[in-house]
Formats: structure tokens, sequence, C-alpha cells
């Protein structure tokens, strides 16, 4: 076993280039080379990580302006339909307005209207009386010859009619 | 025809000068095993490099560097918590150390000619190291923050007095073990994958010298079963890397948060 017979001849090579690999490999690499890169890995996870923060933010921010929008819509279509109740209602009560005006002027005339009829037909009513004592005068004058006064006439005409 | 070919499986393992004649007591003699270290660090860092780039979208270079120095930040995070990453340097340097050795060491490199390979963590004396910097490291950590108090990681919370006096020693043992087991696993699986390998190579090559139709069938065999064993050889090269990064963090774990 050579690691054994040449131990006492060789230790000293072994130990000593094995030593300035190690220390080689230790601060050139352990100490140079493996900071860098694990400073490239953690530079890039940290941009990563910050990347991923700021899409984060962005989609909320979308979210929060899409729901002010959406907030803002639907203020606006409360708007329009208070707005279209108001003038609809506004409408009615003109169109009231107007009806009940109409209605009493129709009421007003029907009524004008209603007392000229009255008036002509207590007219027409008085007129008839007075045709028919002057009728009966001129009658009772031919048949019997006699003479009746006009008031008699009339007295006896309403008699008559008011039995009819 | 060398039909008597001498196996020897253990010369893979044999540390030769470079340079220079013979082996010198020194710590400046230059070896083969130094020079597949120097191979190991070269190739760790031109696989590194690609991960410099810094792109936002990383290409598959760089998202492989970066998933390697995830898996091993999430070693040290998930066992030793927030502190982890001041420790993530050695456990990444240990784990692609013996990662890229044991690796380097199962390549074909036998094929190119003048070329022999050789696997630094087939040598105790490399992973023995590596296993004792860890374990300073706990120490230094724990007596650093926890001072004396550190040494009630011995006794069990909530248990009776006498298991307590028990407990004590057994864990303490279990504690000192640590570096011996930590650095011997590593050790062990390269040493014996490789044997397996040079025996069974070899199975392959002197089959075919005997020019029998029993030699040929034997070295299909093998040849079948070398294939196995260097995927296997591959798995554990992994297996073991990913083994002595674990434990490094999970010991660290109890120096820094001291039950």
């Amino acid at each position: 076993m050579p690691q054994i017979a040449q131990l006492a001849l060789v230790y000293q090579s072994q130990w000593f280039w094995l030593l300035l690999t190690l220390g080689a490999i230790y601060f050139f690499i352990g100490r140079g080379i493996v900071p860098k890169v694990e400073a490239t890995v953690d530079d890039r996870d940290a941009r990563i990580a910050a990347d991923l923060a700021e899409a984060e933010r962005l989609r909320a921010e979308a979210d929060a302006s899409e729901a002010a929008w959406r907030g803002r819509m639907n203020e606006a279509q409360a708007q329009g339909q208070t707005a279209s109740v108001a003038a609809k209602s506004a409408a009615d009560r003109a169109a009231e307005v107007r009806v009940a005006k109409a209605d009493a002027e129709i009421a007003t005339r029907t009524a004008a209207a209603a007392a000229a009829l009255a008036a002509a037909r207590t007219s027409a009513l008085a007129e008839i009386e007075g045709v028919a004592a002057d009728a009966a005068r001129d009658i009772v004058a031919r048949l019997a010859g006699a003479t009746v006064t006009d008031a008699a006439a009339r007295a006896a005409v309403a008699g008559a009619m008011s039995r009819a | 025809m060398a039909a008597a070919a001498k196996i020897d499986p253990m010369h893979q393992f044999q540390i030769a000068p470079i340079g220079s004649d013979s082996l010198v007591a020194s710590p400046f003699q230059f070896t083969n095993s130094s020079l597949w270290m120097l191979i190991v660090f070269a190739a760790i860092m031109a696989f590194m490099w690609g991960g410099t780039k810094r792109q936002l979208v990383p290409g598959r270079w760089q998202a492989a560097v970066e998933g390697l120095t995830g898996f091993l930040d999430n070693i040290t995070r998930q066992n030793i918590g927030a502190e982890g990453r001041k420790y993530l340097p050695w456990v990444f340097t240990a784990f692609v150390f013996i990662l890229f050795a044991n690796w380097i060491g199962a390549m074909p490199f036998g094929i190119v000619p003048g070329a022999h390979p050789f696997t630094v963590t087939s040598q105790f004396s490399v992973t023995g190291v590596m296993s004792i910097i860890s374990f300073l490291i706990v120490l230094v950590v724990g007596f650093w923050k926890h001072g004396l108090h550190f040494f009630s990681l011995f006794v069990p919370k909530d248990t009776p007095f006498v298991l307590k006096l028990l407990i004590a020693p057994i864990e303490f043992v279990s504690f000192m073990v640590r570096p011996f087991s930590l650095g011997l696993r590593p050790f062990v699986a390269m040493f014996a994958g490789h044997i397996l390998l040079e025996v069974f190579g070899n199975f392959v090559v002197q089959g075919l010298n005997a020019g029998s139709v029993m030699g040929y069938g034997i070295s299909a065999l093998c040849f079948v079963f070398v294939i196995g064993v260097n995927a296997l050889e591959l798995l554990v090269g992994g297996i073991q890397a990913y083994v002595f990064a674990l434990l490094t963090a999970l010991y660290i774990n109890d120096a820094v948060n001291l039950h």
C-alpha cells in the first residue's frame, strides 16, 4: 500500500500542494467566484420578486379603476332613471291639469246649454199656452158665440194641461 | 507476449517525482500527485469561469454553475441556518475538490500514451488533511462561540444523571472519531474502486492474451463488469463529495447552534 509505504517521504509535499490547491480554490473560487454567482442569483430572484410585485400592483390598480368606472356608470344610470321618472311624473301632472281644465270648461258649457234649453222650453211652453188660450177663445166664440176673457181661457188651458 | 504479466493494482497509487529523479522529503517536491491537484484546480477554475458572466437569463453553463453553488448553498443553509453562508466557501471548496478529483481520477486518461492518471483523493494524506480542516473549523467555531460551554455537546439534554454519565464518554469518543471517519470514507471509496478497476481491467487483457475461447469469454465478462464498476465509480465519486460536504455542514451546525 504505497499510501503508507511512502507516507514519511511524501507527506510534506502532499500537504504543501494540497493546502496550496485548497487555499487557491477557497480564496479564488469559494470567496471570489461563488459570492458573485450567489449575488447574481439573488439579484435575479429579487428582480423577479419585484417584477411580480409590480405586476400585482398594476393589476390592483386596473381593478380599482375598473371598479371606479363601474361605479360611475351605475351612478349615471341611476341619475338617468330618476331624471326620466321625474320627467314622466311632471308630464303626467301637466296632462292631468289640462284634462281638469278641459273638463271644467266642458261642464260650464254643458250647464249653459242646459240652462238655454230650459229657458227655451219654458218660453215655448208659455207660448203654447197662449196659442191654446187664443184657440180656445176662438173656438168658444165660434161655437157658443160667447166671449171669454183672456184670463179665463188661460186658466182653463192651464187646468187642462195639468190634467193631461 | 507477456502472458505472465504481473498484476500490480497498487502501482496506480504510487507517488512519483516530476522534474527530479527521486523523492525527497521536502514540502516543495513536485510529484504526480501535485500535478493532478493543479489539474483539478484548473478544471474547477475553468468550470466556474463560465458562471461569472452574470447574465440575467443564464446560459447552460452559467445555469450549471449556479445549480452547483445553489446546491451547496442549500446544504449549508438547511443544516446550519441563516449563518450558513459564512461556511459556504469551505463546504464548497471541499465538495468541488473531492468531486473533481474523484471524477478526473476516473477518466480514461491512460489511453493517451505517456499519461498516468492519478486520483488525488485515493491518498489518505489528502482526505485526512481535508477532514482535519473541517474538524478544526468545528473546534474553533465551537470554542469561539460557546467557550467551555461547548463541552455540553457531549451531554444530552433532559436525560437522567446516570444515563448522562454513560452517554457523555460515548458521545466524546464518537466526536473524536469524526475526523477519521470523515477522511477515511472518500479515501476508501476511491482506493477500493480503483483497485477493482485495475484488477478487472487486467483480467480483460490477460483473457485476451490467453487466446482460448474461455479466455475471450472471461475477457468479455470482465469488460462488461468494468463498465459497470466505472459507472458505479462516477456515482460513488459524487456521493462521497456530497457526504463530505453534508457531514461538514452538520458538524459545523453542532458548533454554531449548540443544543
